[in-house]
């Protein structure tokens, strides 16, 4: 079986040469064979017959890059399947774009040990083909008192490992973690927050939890950690990824981190460059997330960090919770956001407000992430066939009844956005296609 | 709250106060009314005031506190609202520890929902009853300089109160350790002061707050003695304020910690005068949102 993608503006940030495979402005055929991407040529070139054994999507010119990744999910199973499950995680995940995710640990039990990676795998295994990336924990049940086994988490499939919903509070054991998952080419991600300064906080820190009698965290909760962590990078050389960037001092002290050789790497999420903590005005437990959503001075910077490098990643830190967890007094509400389904949508507004160029989306939404965490990427011939096509034009309005997800615990809701996720594919095989999606 | 909301429910308390001096303390003005006391917080103050008001209104009052209501057994705020309004209370007044909880109940119900303190957002009644008072006492609020010193940080009554007197036209200066004073308090429009003569200074009112020992454990402040020394009302503060100075409190009070007794109970002190007025405010509250068609006064 083949399948031919007609007609599609190429855009791979990864692999240069392949975008400028045909003349300028001009729009390339893709061909897909055995899960493969067998060639790409200028539109026409391709002497195809169309037959019984090659699937013919016509692109009508809309943008055709290496398929996205997100670096930064929360799917639910084991443990609470009524809010995710690997399966519908995965259709989300499809429905946005995305043909891989790397799913944090914090599931019940906690992904601390071969066995659980090993499950997910399989349970992937039986998903709709959306490659699933574990990430391992760093301390068992990540209560920050011993190791996980990082040699058994990376041998049954994980590929980097983190606390992530924690901090590790405990500097010496971030220390060995790191040099220990150095040793193993692991990336260890780093969820910033010390514990004692959040003290508790329920959002942002400021004028707004100040009106509405909510306590706060400031954004030195976030950033003494930054700092922690850049200084155990340069300490151990290891490779450290810094989740959920969200304030002005993070992006600072990650810029000149990286001024000083520094081999950190950092990602934000697209409710950190698209809203303030206006957003919980109303007591919307919809916009309650950790960290929580800063200011417009924070908001300006992670754009500024993506525009110039600081921030390599655009992941959703995605977070499906149940109105069990939600529909709840603010305080004691769950924190997150669902992110697969709107993610594109939002990064896309950067690209139309002058901050990134598509290719530049692109590759903090594909290209880095894929780097980060070791992946094959990119339109090569040969290599993988992992694709999405965007309609950049399309505006459709968000609708989290619709939404693939179980959940639908979105501040996004009814907003009317520009661009959308036509068809994805993961290992040549259509694993979301626009059109059959009522 | 707009500044014509809040003097006309100012002006019906004052009328409500004749009725609590009568020898039959009791008006059929709410009869066949039924108001739910929800406090999921203890409170004695607060929630006899407004017991009392519904009953000198002859509302059927009931009241549930959190200990005894099926928030023990698990169930949501949302479940046990819909619960209640099942049963057609009329009004629902709430005590809740989370900010904005009362903002849930108004969503889900359709009974009138009064908030008697939510976390640390707001103690709408608390200001009403502060105003009403301080008006009683100087004719009227624009123009008054009120100082509150104390816990700002952690208290509802603090937030309210700025709200309140800021928006009848008072001037407001805060006063505690920068510890206890929140980010962007000013937004109110009012000031703030670290130094406790400076708020006193030409004062009309000084408004102290309860200090919780447990802030020590948080690093608020270093202990009850060098608090009480910085920043509690006594005698000797007390010198430099204006000759006619009211003393006000929400309570409960620390005696000896943030006000010393014999100004707690000194001439200036007008705390009784709070609670007494707290009555009238609240049978005010419950008869403007029960309607207040008919005149309560009629009666």
């Amino acid at each position: 079986m083949r399948t031919l993608i007609r007609g599609a503006r190429v855009i791979d940030p990864g692999c240069p040469n392949v975008t400028k495979g045909g003349p300028m402005g001009g729009l390339l055929d893709v061909l897909i064979q055995d899960g493969r991407i067998a060639d790409i040529q200028p539109e026409g070139v391709l002497n195809i017959p169309s037959g019984n054994d090659v699937w013919i999507y016509e692109a009508d010119g809309h943008i055709l890059t290496p398929g996205l990744i997100d670096m930064h999910v929360h799917f639910r199973e084991p443990g609470q399947e009524y809010k995710e499950t690997i399966a519908t995680g995965c259709r989300a995940a499809a429905a946005g774009g995305f043909t891989a995710v790397c799913t944090m640990p914090n599931t019940c039990p906690v992904n601390d040990n071969g066995q659980i990676t090993r499950f997910i795998l399989s349970q992937a295994a039986e998903a709709c083909g959306v490659r699933v990336y574990p990430a391992g924990a760093i301390s068992k049940s990540l209560e920050g008192k011993s190791l996980s086994e990082f040699g058994e988490l990376k041998d049954a499939g994980a590929v980097a490992v983190t606390d992530d919903g924690k901090p590790v509070m405990n500097s010496l054991m971030m220390r060995r973690a790191m040099e220990y998952a150095y040793g193993l080419g692991l990336t260890v991600i780093s969820h910033c927050e010390d514990m004692q300064l959040a003290h508790g906080g329920a959002m942002n820190e400021g004028t707004i939890a100040t009106r509405m009698g909510l306590p706060g965290i400031p954004n030195a909760a976030e950033t003494v950690m930054v700092l922690r962590d850049i200084a155990l990078c340069e300490l151990t050389g290891a490779r450290l990824h810094i989740a959920h960037v969200s304030t002005l001092e993070s992006v600072r002290a990650i810029r000149e981190a990286k001024r000083n050789g520094i081999p950190v790497t950092a990602e934000t999420a697209p409710h950190y460059f698209t809203l303030t903590d206006d957003a919980v005005r109303d007591y919307s437990t919809h916009a309650k997330m950790n960290p929580p959503l800063r200011t417009q001075k924070d908001v300006d910077a992670v754009c500024e960090g993506l525009r110039d490098g600081t921030l390599d990643v655009i992941a959703t830190d995605h977070a499906p919770h149940s109105p069990v967890e939600k529909d709840v007094e603010f305080d004691q509400a769950a924190n997150g956001i669902v992110g697969l389904e709107t993610s594109l949508a939002l990064g896309l507004q950067l690209v139309e407000s002058g901050v990134l160029s598509l290719a530049g989306l692109i590759e903090k939404m594909s290209t880095q992430p894929a780097r980060i965490l070791g992946l094959s990427s990119g339109l090569k011939i040969g290599a993988a066939a992992d694709i999405t096509v965007i309609d950049p034009d399309r505006i459709w309005t968000v609708d989290a009844g619709r939404f693939k997800s179980i959940s639908r615990n979105t501040p996004f809701d009814g907003w009317a956005l520009k661009g959308k996720a036509v068809l994805t594919i993961v290992n040549g095989t259509v694993v979301f296609d626009e059109r059959l999606n009522t | 709250m707009s500044v014509d909301e809040i003097s006309l429910i100012l002006d019906t308390a004052e009328r409500m106060k004749e009725i609590s001096e009568r020898p039959v303390k009791k008006v059929p003005t709410l009869r066949g009314k039924t108001v739910v006391l929800f406090f999921y917080e203890p409170s004695t103050r607060t929630r006899t005031s407004f017991d009392i008001a519904a009953k000198r209104l002859s509302a059927d009052s009931i009241s549930l506190s959190g200990s005894t209501s099926s928030m023990v057994k698990g169930e949501t705020l949302l479940d046990t609202a819909r619960n209640l309004e099942a049963m057609k209370p009329d009004v629902i007044v709430l005590r809740h520890p989370s900010a904005g909880a009362p903002h849930i109940l108004a969503k889900a119900v359709s009974a009138s929902i009064i908030n008697a303190g939510d976390g640390m957002h707001a103690h709408p009644t608390q200001a009403l009853l502060d105003m009403l008072t301080v008006r009683q006492h100087k004719g009227c609020l624009a123009g008054l300089r009120i100082a509150i010193i104390g816990d700002i940080a952690h208290s509802r009554v603090a937030r309210s109160d700025c709200e309140g007197f800021v928006k009848m036209g008072a001037s407001v200066i805060l006063c505690a350790p920068p510890t206890l004073i929140p980010k962007g308090i000013e937004s109110y429009g009012v000031s703030v002061t670290f130094d406790m003569k400076e708020a006193i200074d030409g004062a009309d009112v000084i408004m102290m707050l309860r200090i919780q020992k447990e802030r020590q454990s948080g690093f608020f402040f270093p202990s009850e003695r060098e608090y009480s020394r910085r920043y509690g009302l006594n005698r000797e503060k007390l010198k430099s304020a204006k000759s006619d100075v009211l003393i006000m409190h929400p309570g409960p009070i620390n005696r000896g910690l943030e006000i010393s007794p014999d100004v707690a109970d000194g001439p200036h002190s007008i705390i009784l005068d709070q609670v007494t007025n707290g009555v009238a405010v609240r049978m005010a509250l419950l008869y403007l949102v029960t309607g207040g068609t008919r005149n309560a006064d009629s009666d």
